[in-house]
């Protein structure tokens, strides 16, 4: 029964391609649709890979050390203390001080770029803000370092390396994030809401404080996001220019100009010292995720707030 | 024997107008015309004859655009509106636009139709309502809206974003208004309803407009004006230019034979 050589020389219909070559062109593209499938899904995998692996080192730290001493105000690991407060109390004023000064500068710059400036020097001004997002940071420290901390010892601070003196560097380094990424933002806004504003009268600077940064809030604000995201997670240059005290700052008006000591600051610190296995290990570990928490309580408020743009919100803002 | 009237002065005088944009186009070239008040002037021409760049020049609008040049005049009632010190956003709010593709901005219809109000510094609540709502009926938009004023003016269908967007442009109470083409998104409905209602706001205000088709020029205009390649062809009272144009080219276009 088998075939003759007649019927298997039979050419294949004309119009319809052999079945072998589109059963391959099916399977190719179920290669490249499970590829990038396996892409997207790696990144979560990832991350979720990283918290795992944080808190197995960190057990130790949450098991034996009492929650109480966690939350203690003193950090002093030889004597087995190992209160987290002061370096959050750290990180948290360098981190505000880099955003109060970042955020501002850096979406009157966006707005500049995107809104008033003329095109010629648009193409040269956003290329050289880029160019300072690749700095490596321990450059900057260095420039904090030795330039920054003596003007900021003359401000009235005992030492130059201040919690000031980070936040400066920090905000420096925030700051091409948050221009780059708002003025896409301000780029993204069609052109007919300026037109519509302008010709009804509104001036220049109503159309971009009523209209354009609104339309463009979602994105200003994952540029703000970002920013601080890069701030606090910053390590080398925080780490040259606060003086590394792990105090916990006393509120007043000298706050600012007291050396801190930030978490990425300590965990880069003291993590070649301590012996692997052993508690004060764990407890860098715990410091590692107290970060990883508070990155995703930020990413999480700026999901909601941009979620609210669009809502009931907006609706006063014209 | 009868004395002739004088003709009314115009409300905007283009004189020898030129303008090129950064790339070297000419986009219009010795344009002179007049444009008469509370009459409805139409701007007709294949495209890229500069009828929308002359329009955005009448309320500076070209002054958005870098590096380019222009000669001439425009006078709005005996005054240059190119001359230093001119209130750019003044003149705005008395040359209104509205643009082919409706342009709602971010908010609700009233904020919409507030927002040029308040920009200009009008505060009393009762005085913002009273103008809502005349503005709405003059765009034949109110009865669709009156119940809906707080909801987003992106939930309007095209023809009604086109009418609030006209509607706004009244609501700051103009000399002149503006149209570039206002009915190209819209359904033939649509389109009679915006062309009934300029036939009376042509009472109050002067129209000029950029039409779909000739047409719909035909249909709405008291005069008109022929654009071709950035030059004025003929410009004159609509029953003639329509009728017996004087200009083969104006001719050959309204009959169809190009454009």
């Amino acid at each position: 029964m088998t075939a003759t050589p007649a019927e298997s020389a039979v050419p294949p219909e004309p119009t319809a391609p052999p079945r072998a070559a589109r059963s391959s062109r099916l399977l190719a593209e179920r290669v490249i649709e499970a590829a990038i499938a396996l892409a997207g899904v790696s990144t979560v995998v990832i991350v979720a890979l990283i918290f795992l692996f944080l808190l197995r080192e960190s057990t130790a730290a949450f098991l034996d050390v009492p929650l109480r001493q966690l939350m203690g105000t003193r950090w002093y690991p030889i004597e087995g203390l190992f209160g987290f407060l002061p370096l959050i109390a750290g990180s948290l004023v360098v981190t505000i001080g880099a955003v109060v000064i970042a955020v501002p500068l850096g979406l009157i710059t966006a707005i500049y770029l995107g809104e008033i400036a003329p095109p010629s020097q648009r193409e040269v001004l956003k290329p050289i803000i880029e160019v300072l997002a690749g700095i490596p940071s321990i450059v900057l420290g260095f420039v904090g370092w030795v330039a920054l901390a003596p003007l900021v010892q003359q401000l009235g601070a005992t030492t130059g390396l201040t919690a000031l003196t980070g936040s400066l560097i920090l905000a420096y380094m925030a700051l091409p994030t948050i221009i780059s990424i708002s003025e896409d933002a301000l780029y993204a806004v069609p052109k007919a809401y300026r037109d519509g504003a302008l010709a009804i009268g509104a001036t220049q600077w109503q159309t971009i404080w009523r209209v354009v940064l609104p339309a463009a809030r979602s994105g200003i604000v994952i540029a703000v996001m970002l920013g601080i995201g890069r701030a606090i997670g910053e390590t080398m240059a925080v780490m040259m220019v606060t003086g590394n005290a792990a105090n916990i700052p006393a509120l007043g008006p000298g706050l600012f100009l007291q050396p801190v000591r930030t978490m990425t600051a300590t965990i880069a610190a003291e993590m070649g010292e301590v012996q692997r296995g052993s508690l004060h290990y764990s407890t860098l570990f715990a410091i590692g995720v107290v970060l990883f928490v508070i990155t995703f309580g930020i990413n999480y408020v700026a999901g909601r707030l941009i979620g609210a743009s669009g809502g009931p919100r907006r609706r006063g803002q014209l | 024997m009868t004395a002739v009237p004088p003709p009314p002065a115009p409300a905007i005088a283009i004189r020898q107008l030129f303008f090129t944009y950064a790339d070297g186009t000419e986009a219009l070239r010795d344009i002179s015309v007049d444009i008469a008040p509370r009459q409805l002037f139409v701007l007709f021409g294949p495209a890229r004859a500069g009828k929308t760049t002359l329009l955005r020049l009448l309320n500076r609008l070209s002054d958005l655009i870098g590096g380019t040049r222009q000669q001439g005049h425009v006078r709005f009632n005996g005054a240059d509106i190119f001359e230093r010190g001119v209130d750019v956003t003044d003149l705005r709010r008395r040359i209104g636009m509205v643009f082919a593709m409706p342009t709602p901005l971010p908010g609700s219809i009233r904020s919409n139709l507030t927002f040029g109000l308040r920009m200009a510094g009008m505060r009393d609540a009762a005085a913002l309502e009273a103008r809502v709502e005349q503005s709405l009926r003059q765009a034949a938009l109110w009865d669709e809206v009156k119940d809906r004023l707080e909801s987003s003016a992106f939930a309007l269908s095209g023809g009604q974003q086109q009418r609030l967007c006209l509607a706004r442009s009244l609501a700051l109470e103009p000399e002149v208004i503006i149209l570039d083409n206002p009915t190209s998104g819209l359904d033939p409905l649509s389109t009679a309803a915006v062309e009934e209602s300029l036939d009376a706001l042509k009472q109050r205000y002067t129209i000029i407009m950029v039409p779909h088709s000739v047409q719909q020029a035909a249909r709405v205009a008291d005069s008109a004006a022929f654009l071709l390649d950035g030059e004025l062809v003929e410009a004159g009272p609509a029953r003639e230019l329509f009728v017996n144009p004087r200009h083969k080219r104006t001719e050959d276009y309204i009959s169809g034979r190009f454009g």
